[in-house]
């Protein structure tokens, strides 16, 4: 039975790995064939399926960090990620649902720390090969405003 | 009227001053002679106030505006600014209403912005009341022109403003017509935040030449760009531009081909191509389509990419980029989930357009200590014209003539 101390200690490893700027080992806490996208609780509850990133595989994951190392221009920060408790909607053995809140603070090179974005994860966990895996995460983001760009995944 | 502040070097549009991103007399005549005056502001999609009673609200710069469509299916667009104490009428970004009241002292208005309602008119019990000459009819806010072409909604506080398609051009007419020629849906809206003064966000869309510069996302992943064929239109005014390029379809196909077998075994290649995997949709081969209207809406066709945005003044030195992104109405579920994902591409994350949330804010912070001073917008030479090379920044120029033209300067 998956436990919600199991999903606490999945998501304090997954803020830890981002927020570390371990981000070649992100992709991993994703299943293969995953659904991640980043949008806002308006988009949410118009129906309206677009996100700001968008990945419906692990693969696309990779890219994104292979892009953000060597491709895309942006000013040095980082994040703190502070990830609430998850709310469990189901459990069974081999997989769970549930909605988890987070608040994103971005520290930039110059010091300044801004809340960058709070919102809600909504997650569906599968265990593959015994290991916790996201099969889904919806970052739903409280507003619909993202400051300057967003280039670090939530 | 004030006398204009920012000494423009002469009459040529290759010396910018910077000034003009920091200055608040110039920011305020902004208001009054462009946003306010003879120009088209985007305010919607026609799609987005389909029924009866939709309604939105939006800015025509700073100014803030209800767009609504009455039950006559015509759309209407006023200030949303109550008549009584000058409060918002609407409050929500979107809805459907009968009628729209104010929260304030509850004066109501009809969907043509009209004053239909004075809470206590006649007063309570015989005491108060307006006066008996007070006239509805001579108060309102301020009713905008609205003009409707191919769905893009645009609302003029100038009488004088020319009709859509003569303001418009043509050229960029067929443009739009090219994009928007049957109906669309909205998949999604994002704001990006920028942290510059709107006119270095609508001068780095039309610059062509730092595309290939600053976004480094194609030529890393050596995503094959292929021909390069395309050109930058600027229409007689200079406000508005086309930027385009298209493949040659019979060197994609072997490139693509080529780029699917390096795929694995090379560090900088996407992990997962069908992020690009599009579909045809335009005969006429062209895959990248960036169009924009003065003062302040873009148009975007990226491969099967569609979006609008509307950038928006927010005090001086900060700016509003409204993103809404669309799809056709007939869309098929394998088109619409290709357009979700080349989206990636775009918006404040977006592959190839991210850098452009910040780098407005290096200008801005650059300049910090150098108002007296000017930019160099000089490649290409000094015309504000249409060109077939991309290295240049005509549009850029072509932009500050109409600036010019506008704010007298």
């Amino acid at each position: 039975m998956i436990d919600i101390v199991q999903l606490a200690a999945f998501n304090a490893a997954y803020a830890h790995t981002i927020d570390s700027d371990a981000l070649e080992q992100w992709p991993d806490f994703f299943t293969a064939d995953c659904h991640y996208r980043i949008t806002h609780i308006e988009n949410e509850q118009q129906g309206l399926p677009a996100g700001i990133v968008y990945a419906d595989s692990r693969a696309m994951l990779e890219d994104r960090i292979a892009a953000l190392r060597e491709a895309n221009i942006f000013e040095r920060q980082r994040y703190r990620h502070l990830i609430g408790m998850p709310m469990v909607e189901s459990a069974s053995a081999d997989a769970a649902q549930a909605q988890t809140p987070f608040v994103v603070v971005r520290i930039m090179a110059t010091g300044q720390s801004d809340v960058f974005a709070t919102g809600v994860y909504r997650d569906r966990f599968v265990k593959v090969d015994g290991q916790l895996r996201l099969a889904e995460r919806v970052a739903v983001c409280d507003s619909t405003v993202t400051d300057t760009l967003l280039v670090i995944p939530l | 009227m004030q006398e204009h502040t920012i000494r423009w070097p002469g009459e040529g549009l290759t010396r910018i001053p910077y000034a003009l991103y920091s200055d608040a007399a110039t920011a305020e005549q902004e208001q009054a002679r462009i946003f306010r005056g003879n120009v088209w502001n985007f305010l919607c999609l026609d799609a987005e106030i389909a029924e009866p009673g939709s309604y939105r609200t939006t800015f025509a710069g700073a100014t803030p505006v209800v767009v609504v469509r009455d039950a006559d299916d015509e759309i209407y667009a006023f200030e949303n600014r109550c008549a009584h104490r000058g409060a918002l009428i609407a409050l929500e970004k979107s809805g459907k209403a009968e009628t729209f009241q104010c929260v304030y002292h509850a004066w109501s208005y009809n969907r043509q912005g009209d004053l239909t309602g004075v809470a206590f008119e006649k007063g309570v019990k015989g005491q108060g009341g307006m006066p008996p000459g007070f006239c509805k009819e001579e108060h309102g806010p301020r009713k905008l022109r609205i003009a409707v072409f191919c769905g893009l909604v645009f609302g003029s506080f100038s009488d004088d403003v020319p009709d859509i398609e003569d303001y418009l051009g043509p050229e960029i007419c067929a443009r739009i017509q090219r994009v928007l020629h049957k109906p669309v849906e909205v998949i999604g809206r994002f704001t990006q935040a920028l942290p510059n003064n709107w006119k270095l966000y609508v001068e780095n869309v039309k610059d062509s030449y730092h595309a290939s510069l600053l976004h480094m996302f194609f030529t890393t992943f050596e995503i094959n760009r292929l021909s390069q064929k395309g050109g930058v239109i600027v229409d007689a005014s200079g406000g508005h531009h086309v930027s385009f390029s298209m493949i040659d379809p019979a060197a994609a196909d072997s490139s693509y081909k080529d780029q699917a077998i390096r795929a694995d075994n090379d560090r900088y290649r996407l992990k997962d191509p069908s992020l690009l995997a599009g579909f045809k949709e335009h005969d006429d081969g062209i895959t990248l389509q960036i169009l924009s209207v003065f003062p302040g809406f873009v148009l975007q066709q990226i491969q099967n990419c569609l979006a609008v945005r509307q950038v928006l003044p927010k005090g001086i030195e900060s700016a509003e980029l409204n993103w809404t992104y669309f799809g056709y109405a007939d869309d098929t579920p394998e088109q619409r989930k290709v357009r979700l994902k080349q989206h990636n591409l775009v918006g404040p994350a977006g592959f190839i357009s991210m850098e452009d949330g910040a780098v407005g804010g290096f200008v801005q912070r650059g300049i910090a200590g150098a108002a007296e001073m000017e930019a160099v917008v000089e490649m290409g030479g000094d015309h504000a014209g249409s060109s077939e090379g991309r290295a240049t920044e005509t549009s850029v120029r072509g932009f500050w003539k109409a600036y010019r033209h506008h704010m007298g300067a």
